[in-house]
């Protein structure tokens, strides 16, 4: 979706501000917040993709307003009620209210928390063969799906060139709608900084991004 | 409900809606029996104890002592790093991406906020902030500015937007004048900074 998150080339937000000796959270609320996306997602109530989605999908004003945590409890909560794991009426009586849903790996409890610590894994068997090879000229895609999907705007239409190949892997945009994993090739692309910024841009700069391949055309 | 991590000294008056609203979340989930409160807390301790840039800190170093574990490392992160046991587990995908005189590599995710956290431990608020992720791939000179880093005109910049599960650490040069150092020296120069590439390592004797 053409949403406020995807953030790459927009102008007017000002200079980045890092914090000195910043602590990993800034209020207990933000670790909990943490802690119970990933136990959830590990417990299987939703994949990574998903959970991206419903962040994406709040309001512009309220995601750019809100912190980092903010939008992830948000999303969760938003994500949770209409996956059927809870009711509003239980957010709003803050306790459960009715028995839950099965969880598809079962219930986060201490033996699961190694287990995460790790990545998941996202390769998947290829379906067949790749249709591009290394050093290849690409077109991304001029789409605009309002659902999900991992091909910034500011690439949308531009040439660069197949760098890596990274194997196959879950497709996002799929996988957020629960519509399947459809594995996908996925290779490293690298534009010219010229190519996406025009004439002003940085002459020294290359861009890369990791593009599934129906995200790109043969150039 | 359970009265864990509850029992600290806050006055409700003084929670935010955000918090009571976080807390009713939390009951709700216990209440339901997807999740154990002491779950929640062991990943939380993970992240404040056990993973942070100190993990990619000795990779670096290991690195730039050890020529077939940095031609390794190149070739494929994840795999090299698994050969370490004493350094963090890392999953799958994760690229490293050389530093040299002739180009400076940055990691950006303009998208959301993906970042390598089995190396360098959960991102910091700006990497995760609107001004990083506009900005980073269409003017990075100037969010190196920034971070009072300036880069010569022709040095080609390198942005890596982690556009999928793939996942970027940058392999910085190693500091002059530290010919000889063990790698526990070394590791103490790498800055998280200098690993997603917004900075460079400590040289030898400035102040960390």
């Amino acid at each position: 979706m053409n949403g406020v998150h995807d953030m790459g080339g927009m102008d007017g937000f000002g200079k980045v501000e890092a914090e000195l000796n910043e602590p990993t959270f800034h209020e207990e609320w933000e670790s909990r917040v943490l802690a119970m996306v990933r136990a959830m997602g590990a417990a299987g109530a939703f994949n990574i993709d998903t959970s991206r989605f419903y962040r994406e999908t709040i309001p512009p004003h309220v995601y750019l307003s809100s912190s980092y945590y903010k939008k992830w409890f948000l999303g969760l909560e938003e994500m949770l009620i209409e996956k059927g794991y809870l009711t509003r009426e239980e957010v709003a009586a803050g306790h459960a209210m009715q028995p839950g849903k099965a969880l598809k790996h079962g219930k986060f409890d201490l033996t699961q928390v190694e287990r995460i610590m790790v990545r998941g894994k996202f390769g998947r068997p290829a379906p067949a063969p790749a249709k591009f090879n290394i050093g290849d000229r690409v077109r991304a895609k001029n789409i605009h799906p309002a659902t999900h999907t991992r091909l910034p705007r500011y690439v949308r239409g531009h040439v660069g060139v197949v760098e890596l190949n990274h194997g196959c892997h879950v497709f996002p945009d799929t996988a957020a709608m629960e519509h399947g994993e459809h594995p996908q090739w996925l290779y490293t692309v690298v534009f010219d900084g010229r190519d996406l910024w025009g004439e002003d841009g940085d002459p020294a700069l290359k861009v890369s991004i990791d593009a599934f391949e129906p995200y790109l055309d043969p150039a | 409900m359970s009265e864990h991590h509850h029992d600290h000294d806050h006055d409700h008056s003084e929670l935010s809606e955000t918090e009571l609203r976080v807390r009713a979340l939390e009951t709700i989930l216990t209440e339901k029996g997807y999740v154990e409160p002491a779950a929640l807390d062991a990943i939380i301790q993970a992240y404040e104890t056990k993973i942070g840039p100190h993990n990619g800190a000795r990779v670096v170093a290991k690195a730039w002592t050890d020529p077939a574990f940095k031609q390794a490392l190149l070739e494929d992160g994840s795999k090299a790093i698994g050969t370490l046991g004493h350094v963090s587990r890392v999953g799958d995908h994760l690229v490293v991406v050389e530093n040299t005189p002739a180009r400076h590599n940055m990691v950006v995710c303009t998208l959301c906020s993906c970042y390598p956290w089995e190396m360098l431990g959960l991102p910091p608020v700006w990497y995760k902030a609107a001004p990083y992720r506009s900005r980073a791939v269409k003017d990075p000179r100037g969010v190196l500015a920034d971070f009072d880093v300036s880069l010569p005109k022709d040095m080609e910049i390198r942005v890596w937007d982690s556009t999928a599960e793939t996942r970027f650490l940058v392999l910085p040069m190693r500091p002059a004048g530290t010919e000889g150092w063990s790698e526990e020296q070394l590791a103490e120069l790498v800055t998280r900074d200098s690993m997603i590439g917004t900075g460079f390592p400590r040289t030898p004797g400035a102040p960390s």
